[in-house]
């Protein structure tokens, strides 16, 4: 793709060298455009939304509403009711947890995660059913790192109350079969809870035709700001949902005795929202939508392939995560040198990875090491980037092996 | 900076063959350093005679520049006293932060100073040293005891 000149990052130098910046999955890098319309908000548009009545609540307002109409094209929602603006994907998924699974789980009950999840979908569970005295189940995985679809299926029973899923594992680049996943779960009565943290920029997302329950996103895995996220629900679900957080925004009227709380969504929205996240995430869609997702992912999919090949052709590099279906990232270790060692020669190099166990220490668990080197890619990516990289981890072998 | 100051010829040596890696044999006083961010995790071994650290070893799995901080502490420390301990403790930690040397004499420790360059390599480098104050801090306390 085209695109590097719209990111302003990649003029940089990093230790005297050009910058490559393979930690997308941390967070990406932000075009031009997305710092554009921040300025422009702050410069010409700030006010609070919903609230005043002169000019620029108004505009901030209707620019606030247009990101979020934004959002449910771009994840094709019914309703842009169903779209509730939060921090991010953690916040999203405690939201859940702390209001739908409050009133849902109860002593007993079982919630249902996946073993290749983010502590932030697993955490949120873990404090639910502690305080339910219910119970967390595991659907465990094989050593390619997908999902055992069948143990899964097995695990889901009338006890069973939600199921939390990754669209896309952040550690091993699985992409999970969400379809099938919330069909058979929707058959057995249960609801999905879909962590899109790492699938909506690299995958075309369809919440409707995936029919989940709950899509989570985080605004600045997806080129936009940080601060930002979203939780999709189906509006049914949300319009009996108790409020997450009281304030201003999220209520109708306030006695001292009674009060009446707002509609969706913005019964969700307690206090003044991250108005500029909001809206600069609207113009990241904006950007992307442009560039075509179906091209974006069609694109990305050439440069994994193509950055496994060559790891492949390096000696002592163990690949982990070996997914059939997979986005835009590789975990892997060199053998006899810690994942720490080699992101610091890397890093002398100019070329960003993340080492550690990139919050999901139940994987690494699962494969027996302490931390992985995790290179993952962003549509400004080219096979440069990959013969950089090789280069840099020739450099590890020249320095430690 | 270059990469063959952080990875001296010595550091690389003792992490890839440790010395003093194994258990101590009895009455031994071990406690575990745990690193949570990157999964280093190290036990270190302490035996003692009166107020000196008569032996020390080391297990555990980290990265190279914990790996061998842990396994030239093991080498350098034996036969210190808890005061002379104190003091190179603290000292090597001014080595690898940057901070201003008092003259205590860290002899070969001295091959981690280019750490300070690499700020997020610190917690690497002190992960055993911190581990050892603590064990003989909890040895103080039973040796006051009794």
């Amino acid at each position: 793709m085209m695109v590097r000149k719209d990111f302003p990052i990649f003029n940089i130098k990093v230790r005297g060298k050009p910058l490559v910046y393979l930690d997308s999955a941390a967070t990406t890098q932000k075009p031009q455009v997305v710092m554009d319309t921040l300025n422009k908000y702050y410069s010409s548009q700030n006010s609070n939304v919903h609230r005043g009545v002169h000019y620029l609540s108004e505009l901030a307002t209707k620019e606030y509403e247009a990101a979020r109409e934004k959002v449910q094209k771009f994840i094709h929602a019914k309703d842009s009711r169903e779209i509730i603006f939060t921090r991010g994907t953690t916040e999203s998924i405690n939201l859940v947890a702390q209001t739908f699974g409050r009133e849902r789980v109860q002593e007993g009950d079982e919630v249902l995660i996946t073993h290749m999840e983010h502590h932030s979908n697993i955490v949120p569970w873990q404090i639910l059913c502690s305080e339910k005295k219910a119970h967390l189940k595991i659907a465990p995985i094989n050593q390619k790192g997908e999902l055992l679809i069948d143990e899964f299926k097995k695990l889901v029973n009338p006890k069973t109350k939600i199921v939390g899923i990754a669209h896309v594992s952040n550690a091993l680049g699985t992409i999970n079969p969400i379809k099938e996943i919330v069909s058979f779960c929707h058959d057995h009565g249960v609801p999905v809870l879909v962590d899109g943290a790492q699938a909506a920029s690299h995958l075309k997302v369809d919440v409707e035709a995936l029919d989940c329950d709950f899509y989570t996103l985080s605004g600045h895995k997806i080129y936009g700001p940080t601060g930002i996220g979203v939780l999709y629900g189906k509006l049914k679900h949300l319009e009996k949902m108790p409020p997450y957080q009281g304030g201003g925004d999220m209520i109708k009227s306030v006695t001292f005795e009674k009060t009446i709380y707002n509609d969706v969504p913005f019964k969700f929205e307690a206090g003044t929202p991250n108005i500029a996240g909001a809206i600069g995430l609207g113009s990241a869609l904006d950007y992307l939508s442009a560039l075509n997702m179906e091209k974006v992912q069609k694109y990305e999919e050439e440069l994994l392939k193509y950055m496994e090949e060559q790891l492949l052709t390096l000696p002592k590099i163990k690949l982990i995560g070996r997914a059939e279906k997979k986005a835009a990232l590789q975990s892997f270790i060199v053998e006899n040198i810690h994942p720490h060692d080699v992101g610091t020669i890397l890093d002398q190099e100019g070329v960003a990875v993340r080492t550690g166990h990139h919050c999901a220490q139940p994987v690494m668990n699962f494969y027996g090491v302490p931390a992985t080197v995790r290179a993952s890619l962003g549509i400004y990516n080219t096979k440069e980037d990959i013969s950089l990289l090789v280069l840099a981890l020739k450099k590890v072998f020249e320095v430690l092996g | 900076m270059s990469l063959h100051e952080l990875y001296q010829e010595m550091i690389v040596d003792h992490s890839r063959s440790p010395r003093n890696f194994h258990k101590l044999q009895e009455k031994a006083q071990n406690l575990e350093g745990y690193n949570p961010l990157c999964g280093d995790k190290f036990t270190i071994y302490a035996s003692f005679k009166g107020k000196k650290i008569s032996d020390l070893s080391f297990e555990g799995n980290g990265c190279a520049i914990s790996t061998a901080s842990a396994s030239l502490m093991t080498e350098f420390m034996k036969n210190k006293s808890f005061d002379e301990a104190e003091s190179i403790i603290a000292e090597f930690q001014r080595l690898v932060t940057g901070g201003e040397l008092k003259g205590v004499d860290l002899g070969k420790l001295q091959v981690f100073e280019g750490v300070q360059e690499f700020p997020i390599r610190v917690k690497c480098a002190v992960l055993a040293w911190h581990t050892l104050r603590s064990l003989l801090h909890g040895e103080r306390k039973a040796v006051t005891t009794e």
